[in-house]
C-alpha cells in the first residue's frame, strides 16, 4: 500500500514538473515581446537603451540559470513578479484565487447534483422514450458554448423575468447564475459515466439475487446500485476539476467577475508569461493532486481494490 | 465494441471496465431520425460555407443602417444587428471560418495524435512509456489553458485558434490510438505478417493503422464539434478573426452590448452553434457504433 502510495506520488510529482518545464520552455519561446509591450509607448519616453537596461533587469544569467531559478521559486512559493502590473504574481493569485474557489466549489457541488439527478431519473425510469430523452441530455449539455449559456441565462434571469438584478444584488443573486454556466457543461461527463456506471452494474448478477429477497426497485438502486457505481463517476469527476478553472475564464468574462479566469484573460492579452506560467501550473497541479486523491480514495472505497494496488 | 467506446469529452472513458450493458439496438430496418437530421444539418452548414450565395442575398458585411436591430421576420430571417447588417448572413458567411478552422484543428490533433499513438503503442518499451508520459503533461492542463498558452505564443487570429485548439486534442487522439495499436499488434494477422517478413514500417502501414482507426475516426467527429465550440469561444474571448469579419464566437459576442433590447443578436447564431456541435456528435457516435 504504501509502496503504491509513493509511486504515484512519485508520478503526480514528474508529471507537474514536465508541465512546468513544458509551459516554461514553451512561454520563453515567445517570439512576441511583454518588455516591448509595456514600454514601447512613446508617452514615456524611452530610449532603445533605457529599454535594453530594463530587459536586462528582467533577464537572469543564462537560459538555464533563469530556469533553476524559476523553478525554485516555484517550489518555495514565490512565483516571479507579474510584467504587466510589476506586483508579485503571487499576490495577485491570492487576490484572485478566493472569487475563483467559491465560483468553482459552488459549480462543482452543482454539477454533481445535476448529474445525479439525470442518471438516477434516466436508470429508474421505465418508459423507454424518458430514458432515452434523460440520456440524451448531457449530449447536449457539453454541445452548448459555455459562453452562449451565460448569456442566455442573463437575458431570461435578468432582463425577462428580472429575477437577478444585473448590477448590485445580493453575493447570492451575483453567484446563482455564473455557477449554473460553470455547472452546466461539467456535469455533463459525469452524468454520462454515472449513467453507464448504473447500467453496467444492473447486468452484475447480485442484482436480481437483491430483488428475488424482495428489496425494492428505489432500495436496489439506491443501496447496492449507486454504491458500485460511484468509482468510475470519480475518476471522471477528478478529470473535470481541471476544467473548473478553464471554465472560469469564460464565465468570468462574461459575467465580469474577478478571479483566475479573468486575470488568465489578462495575462494572455498582456503577454504577461510569468501570471500565464503561474495559472497553467495551478491548473495543472489542481488536476493532479486530485486524481492522486481518487486514486488514493480508489482502494479505501472499494476494499476488492486493495489487492491489485499493492 | 470492445471496451473502447468513445471518450466523451475530455477523453473520459477511463477505468478499462469491459461494457457489455444495456446497449440500445436499433430494430432492423427503422429509420434513424436523429442520425438523418443530423447529417442534413452539417450537409447544410457545409453548403453554406461552400456557396453562401444561394441562401442569402444580404451582404455580411455592409449595412443598411436604416433597417437596424430589425426582429427576426420574413424579410430579415434572425433580424438585423446594430448597423443594419442581416444576422443570417453573417452565421451563412461566418460558416466558413468555424468550419475550415475546426476541421485544420481536427487534421492537427488526429495527425500529431495518431502518430504518437501509432508509435508509442507499436514501438512499446520506454518510447511507450515517454509518449504516453508527454500525454499525461498536456492531459493535465485543461484544453482551454492550453489553447491559450498557445495563443500567447503563436499570437491571435483565426489560424492560430486552430492550430492552439487542435494542439490541446493530441492528448486524446494520443491514447486512443495507443489504446488501439496495442489492441492491433496482438492479433494474429499482424503476427502473420511480421512472421512472413514484413518490414516494421510496412506492416505497421499496411495493417496496423487501418485496422486502428475506427475508434479514432469516430474521436475526429467527436472533436470536429469540440473545435467549433473551443473555435467560438476563444473567438468570442477576442483571439480568433478580426471584428468585421463574421466569425459566429465574433458575432455572438458583438451582440452582447444589445442584450436587454435584441435578444435575437446572440441566442440566434448561438443556437446554429448548438445544432451543428450536437449533430457532430450524434455522427460521431453512430460511426463509433458501425466500426468500434
Amino acid at each position: 500500500m504504501t509502496r503504491y502510495l509513493l509511486s504515484r506520488a512519485g508520478q503526480a510529482a514528474l508529471v507537474l514538473w514536465a508541465a512546468f518545464t513544458a509551459s516554461y520552455v514553451l512561454l520563453q519561446l515567445l517570439p512576441g515581446d511583454s518588455i516591448l509591450i509595456k514600454f514601447q509607448n512613446p508617452e514615456l519616453g524611452l530610449s532603445p537603451q533605457q529599454i535594453a537596461e530594463i530587459r536586462a533587469y528582467y533577464a537572469g544569467a543564462s537560459p538555464l540559470a533563469d530556469y533553476a531559478h524559476t523553478l525554485l521559486g516555484f517550489l518555495t512559493g514565490s512565483f516571479g513578479y507579474s510584467i504587466d502590473t510589476g506586483t508579485p504574481v503571487v499576490e495577485r493569485l491570492a487576490e484572485a484565487l478566493p472569487e475563483t474557489a467559491r465560483l468553482a466549489s459552488a459549480a462543482f457541488l452543482l454539477a454533481v447534483v445535476i448529474a445525479v439527478v439525470i442518471a438516477f431519473a434516466a436508470s429508474y425510469s421505465s418508459a423507454s422514450w424518458l430514458r432515452g430523452a434523460l440520456l440524451s441530455v448531457p449530449s447536449l449539455f457539453i454541445s452548448v458554448p459555455a459562453f452562449w449559456l451565460g448569456i442566455l441565462l442573463i437575458q431570461i434571469f435578468s432582463f425577462r423575468l428580472r429575477l437577478v438584478p444585473v448590477i448590485g444584488g445580493s453575493e447570492v443573486q451575483q453567484l446563482v447564475l455564473p455557477v449554473l454556466t460553470l455547472a452546466v457543461p461539467i456535469s455533463a461527463p459525469i452524468a454520462q459515466v454515472l449513467a453507464r456506471a448504473i447500467d453496467q452494474v444492473y447486468a452484475q448478477p447480485f442484482v436480481p439475487v437483491i430483488a428475488a429477497k424482495g428489496a425494492s426497485r428505489w432500495w436496489i438502486l439506491w443501496r447496492h446500485v449507486a454504491r458500485n457505481a460511484v468509482l468510475p463517476t470519480l475518476t471522471v469527476a477528478g478529470l473535470t476539476l481541471g476544467e473548473l478553472i478553464a471554465g472560469s475564464v469564460v464565465t468570468e468574462t462574461v459575467f465580469g467577475r474577478a478571479g483566475i479566469g479573468r486575470l488568465t484573460e489578462q495575462a494572455v492579452n498582456a503577454q504577461d508569461t510569468p501570471v500565464m506560467l503561474a495559472v497553467v501550473v495551478l491548473a495543472a497541479a489542481v488536476f493532479v493532486l486530485v486524481n492522486l486523491l481518487v486514486d488514493v480514495l480508489f482502494p479505501i472505497l472499494d476494499p476488492r481494490l486493495k489487492g491489485a494496488a499493492a | 465494441m470492445t471496451g473502447a467506446s468513445v471518450p466523451g469529452a475530455g477523453g473520459v472513458g477511463s477505468g478499462g471496465v469491459p461494457v457489455p450493458a444495456r446497449v440500445a439496438r436499433r430494430p432492423r430496418g427503422r429509420v434513424p431520425v436523429g442520425l438523418v437530421v443530423a447529417w442534413l444539418v452539417v450537409g447544410l452548414v457545409l453548403l453554406w460555407a461552400v456557396v453562401p450565395g444561394l441562401f442569402t442575398a444580404y451582404d455580411p458585411i455592409a449595412g443598411v443602417p436604416a433597417e437596424k436591430l430589425r426582429p427576426p421576420g420574413a424579410g430579415h430571417l434572425f433580424g438585423t444587428d446594430a448597423v443594419g447588417r442581416d444576422v443570417f448572413a453573417r452565421v451563412v458567411h461566418g460558416s466558413v471560418h468555424s468550419l475550415s478552422g475546426a476541421l485544420v484543428a481536427v487534421g492537427v490533433g488526429l495527425l500529431l495524435g495518431t502518430l504518437l499513438g501509432l508509435l508509442a503503442g507499436a514501438a512499446g518499451g520506454v518510447a511507450d512509456a515517454a509518449v504516453m508520459r508527454v500525454v499525461d503533461v498536456l492531459l493535465s492542463v485543461p484544453g482551454l489553458l492550453l489553447a491559450l498558452t498557445v495563443i500567447i505564443l503563436l499570437g491571435p487570429g483565426t489560424v492560430n485558434v486552430a492550430i492552439a485548439v487542435g494542439i490541446g486534442s493530441v492528448a486524446a487522439f494520443a491514447r486512443l490510438a495507443r489504446a488501439e495499436v496495442v489492441r492491433v499488434r496482438r492479433t494474429d494477422y499482424v503476427e502473420a505478417a511480421f512472421g512472413s517478413g514484413g518490414r516494421f514500417g510496412a506492416v505497421l502501414w499496411r495493417h496496423v493503422l487501418p485496422n486502428s482507426l475506427g475508434p479514432v475516426v469516430a474521436l475526429a467527429a467527436l472533436q470536429f464539434g469540440a473545435a467549433i465550440l473551443a473555435i467560438s469561444t476563444l473567438g468570442f474571448l477576442g483571439y480568433g478573426a478580426e471584428p468585421p469579419t463574421p466569425e459566429w464566437g465574433l458575432l455572438i459576442a458583438e451582440g452582447r452590448n444589445y442584450l436587454a433590447t435584441s435578444w435575437w443578436l446572440t441566442t440566434l447564431p448561438g443556437a446554429v452553434v448548438v445544432a451543428v456541435v450536437l449533430a457532430a456528435g450524434r455522427i460521431s457516435r453512430s460511426i463509433g457504433r458501425e466500426r468500434g
